[in-house]
């Protein structure tokens, strides 16, 4: 990728490009650059499962630890095949996958402490997975009997959010907290991650989201998945510029990283809640992904997705290429990936089962905990649509 | 509901009474709140340096620090968004709205989150926040600047909406709202920012969320809030010269609304009319309608009547003394409703 200098490009309706300066098609081909994710992307696994350096981003991974990553990805991608096949069983209202994003998950995800705080969007299962909850509490949401059931004070990870780019600026505000109690400084410092996508960066509140956290030094890192569509636009839809190079506008850093290479995304990651721990403000990171399925369960992507897109990013699967790399370093044997599996399969059917026996919520539901210290007018309300439902036989409709 | 604790008094206040305005017993309001828990925190544009467009928050950033007290970028989802993120880390922000047609680019947090939060989790977050809002007209300003979007956050559960009317409830009532654990809109009439009144700073205050008979009468009862409440007031006084006995009713609390105070006294005065300086359409006004014919229908000698601004938007300032209910108007809808 040229640098950002290189990037001044005319304005709409300006004169063809000459000399130096890109043509939009050039632009957009830059940014979309799904062959490499461009020379700056940070690497340190291989599609082929080649292990590369880095000169700023370079870190000593265990085989034992290695092993442990690729068991998170193999768990979360069954997790999520499994919730797939459930929708189209009807055992849920929808779902919303992360096939292909595995890596840029539980990198990131596993960078975290457990003082650290995460706001998701709505398709970070794997990193809810880091954050210690139950894939089966995941279930309620698409099922449609809770709006979500952990307890996002106790794993420090906020509910799904589903309108684009709210959770930005809470995050941006919560982060500020931190900066306020003086939880930032030092090695133990505390740091917030807020997940989004690609589209989002084109809402306000992203916007809103790097003003506050640059001129609050808030100890935020903003983390980009860019699986390349928002539903069916793509990225040049959203912006003119590589998402990365957006932070420098804002005065932060801001890195493009292979978001299929779990190590590179966990070094980066590491990298950047150091910053914030440190009090050095935020950063942006762009994951450099692909959601190798459907936006959710409702999409159709054969109406604007080519299939060659597709087969190109099958070859960078962010699983493969760990097993390779593990393979080659002879750090596992078939004995550990046939347990992996064993392991995966247990977890499905837990989900499968779970789904399928969860009960409906009591209709009184409706009305609990709207507000933290009552409303008259509402509980008045539920008292009488509690008299009325008792009124059925059975009482129980 | 939690009784909230009162046991403060404006700092360097001593006298029990004082004369203020509704705008400095806002502001002590807000530095008794600020001085009592150490996590409440005041935010918005222009709010420290400057006190804020109608210098409600002034001498605060001076006395509390910058910490405390946020000048911010220029973004209202901005304010209101970190806001959130900010309650959840276990502060009590105090959002600042500068004028009431800028909260609609704060409109997707308050709805999509603010309101929302509590029910999602099942009451794990609780978001303890208040967004001020001067609302209304009758300053003469430009567009935008004089609205009374509070139907808006009424017709949203999880938000409790509350308008203050006189500069005793303005002190007691910001402190209630930020002791209250549940969101907050916290509507103040800025044409009546000026106005003077007695603030008793040791009697606590009724609850936050109830309303108040400020005048009893028996001919007609007049059910309003915020500017109207001086308007209504005003009438009532008029009135009185021509031998009617109106009783005045100020909601304070719009969401949740307390009408049990409205029903007793229309099922005395066997009238209603209401006085709000909003549009009537689909509006607390229609509410208020709507509840007192249920309940009250056979106390009642004539229809609910409406004084209301009209359902166009706010007009050209050289227009608003047609637009907003005055006391001619609300007279003439006592007339009315005597003359059914
Ligand atoms: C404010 C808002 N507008 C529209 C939608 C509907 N919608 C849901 S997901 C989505 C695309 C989001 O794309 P992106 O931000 O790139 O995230 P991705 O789902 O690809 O991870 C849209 C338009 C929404 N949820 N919120």
């Amino acid at each position: 990728m040229s640098s950002p200098e290189e990037w001044t490009h005319p304005g709409p309706g300006a004169p063809p490009a000459t000399g130096a300066a890109p043509t939009a098609e050039q632009v957009i081909a830059g940014l979309r650059a799904t062959d490499e994710g461009g020379a700056d992307l940070v690497q340190l696994l291989t599609p082929e499962g080649e292990r590369v350096q880095h000169p700023d981003f370079d870190i000593d991974v265990t085989a034992e630890e290695l092993r442990g990553l690729y068991r998170d990805m193999v768990l979360v991608r069954r997790v999520d095949r499994e919730a797939n096949a459930l929708q189209r069983k009807g055992q849920l209202g929808i779902w919303v996958p992360l096939l292909g994003q595995e890596a840029a998950q539980i990198g990131s995800g596993r960078a975290l402490r457990p003082t650290d705080m995460a706001f998701p969007s709505y398709r970070e299962h794997g990193v809810a997975w880091c954050r210690g909850i139950k894939p089966t509490d995941l279930l309620g949401i698409f099922r449609g009997t809770d709006h979500g059931t952990w307890d996002p004070v106790e794993h420090r990870f906020h509910p799904y959010t589903i309108v684009i780019g709210n959770q930005v600026l809470n995050a941006a505000g919560y982060a500020m907290g931190q900066k306020f109690d003086g939880a930032v400084g030092d090695a133990d410092g505390e740091a917030t991650i807020c997940y989004f996508g690609d589209g989002a960066t084109s809402q306000g509140d992203v916007h809103e989201g790097f003003v506050w956290a640059a001129v609050y030094d808030a100890p935020l890192v903003f983390f980009c998945q860019n699986n390349q569509w928002a539903i069916s636009e793509p990225t040049e839809r959203q912006s003119r510029l590589p998402l990365y190079q957006r932070a420098r506008g804002y005065g932060f850093p801001g890195i493009r990283v292979d978001g299929n290479d779990v190590l590179a995304t966990l070094a980066v990651t590491r990298w950047a809640l150091e910053e914030c721990r440190q009090g050095n403000g935020p950063v942006l990171i762009e994951a450099f992904t692909y959601r190798m399925d459907a936006h959710t369960t409702s999409d159709d992507p054969s109406r604007y997705r080519l299939s060659d897109e597709l087969e190109l990013w099958k070859l960078k699967d962010p699983i493969e290429r760990v097993k390779v790399h593990l393979v080659k370093q002879q750090w596992a044997d078939q004995g550990f990936f046939d347990s992996i599996e064993e392991e995966a399969e247990r977890v499905a059917v837990e989900l499968r089962d779970y789904c399928v026996n969860l009960p409906d919520p009591p209709a009184g539901r409706i009305f609990s905990e709207v507000y933290a210290e009552g409303n008259p007018v509402l509980e008045a309300q539920r008292d009488e649509f509690l008299a009325y439902h008792a009124g059925f036989a059975g009482g129980d409709h | 509901m939690a009784a909230p604790t009162m046991d403060r008094t404006a700092a360097g206040a001593p006298a029990a009474v004082q004369t203020l305005t509704i705008a400095k017993a806002l502001n002590n309001g807000l530095r008794a709140a600020m001085e009592a828990d150490p996590k409440v925190v005041v935010m918005g544009e222009d709010v420290g340096k400057l006190g804020g467009v109608f210098r409600i928050t002034d001498g605060l950033q001076k006395d509390f620090g910058e910490q405390r007290v946020l000048d911010t970028p220029l973004a209202e989802s901005g304010i209101i968004g970190t806001a959130v993120g900010l309650a959840i880390r276990g502060y009590r922000p105090v959002c600042e709205i500068q004028f009431d047609g800028f909260v609609f680019p704060g409109f997707d947090q308050i709805v999509s989150q603010v309101a929302k939060l509590h029910y999602r989790t099942q009451g794990r977050i609780k978001l303890p926040m208040v967004i001020r809002i001067p609302f209304g007209g009758g300053i003469g300003a430009v567009e935008h600047h004089s609205e009374s979007p509070e139907s808006y956050f009424a017709h949203t559960a999880g938000l409790k909406v509350v308008a203050c009317s006189n500069p005793a409830d303005a002190y007691w009532m910001i402190q209630q709202a930020i002791d209250c654990d549940d969101p907050v809109l916290f509507f103040e009439p800025k044409r009546r920012y000026y106005e003077k009144g007695q603030v008793d700073t040791t009697a606590a205050p009724g609850p936050l969320f109830g309303s108040r008979v400020l005048r009893t009468g028996t001919d007609v009862t007049l059910v309003t809030y915020g500017p109207m409440v001086r308007t209504s007031l005003d009438a009532a006084a008029a009135a009185e010269e021509e031998g009617r006995s109106l009783e005045v009713v100020d909601l304070r609390s719009l969401s949740p609304l307390d009408l049990a105070p409205v029903y007793e006294s229309v099922r005395r005065t066997g009238r209603l009319v209401v006085v709000t300086e909003a549009p009537g359409e689909s509006s607390i006004s229609s509410e208020i309608a709507a509840k007192v014919q249920q309940e009250c229908f056979y106390s009642l000698q004539a229809p609910v009547l409406r004084v209301t601004g009209f359902d166009t938007p706010y007009p050209p300032s050289k227009l608003e003394e047609e637009f907003l209910p005055d006391l001619d108007r609300v007279l003439h809808a006592v007339d009315r409703s005597l003359a059914w």
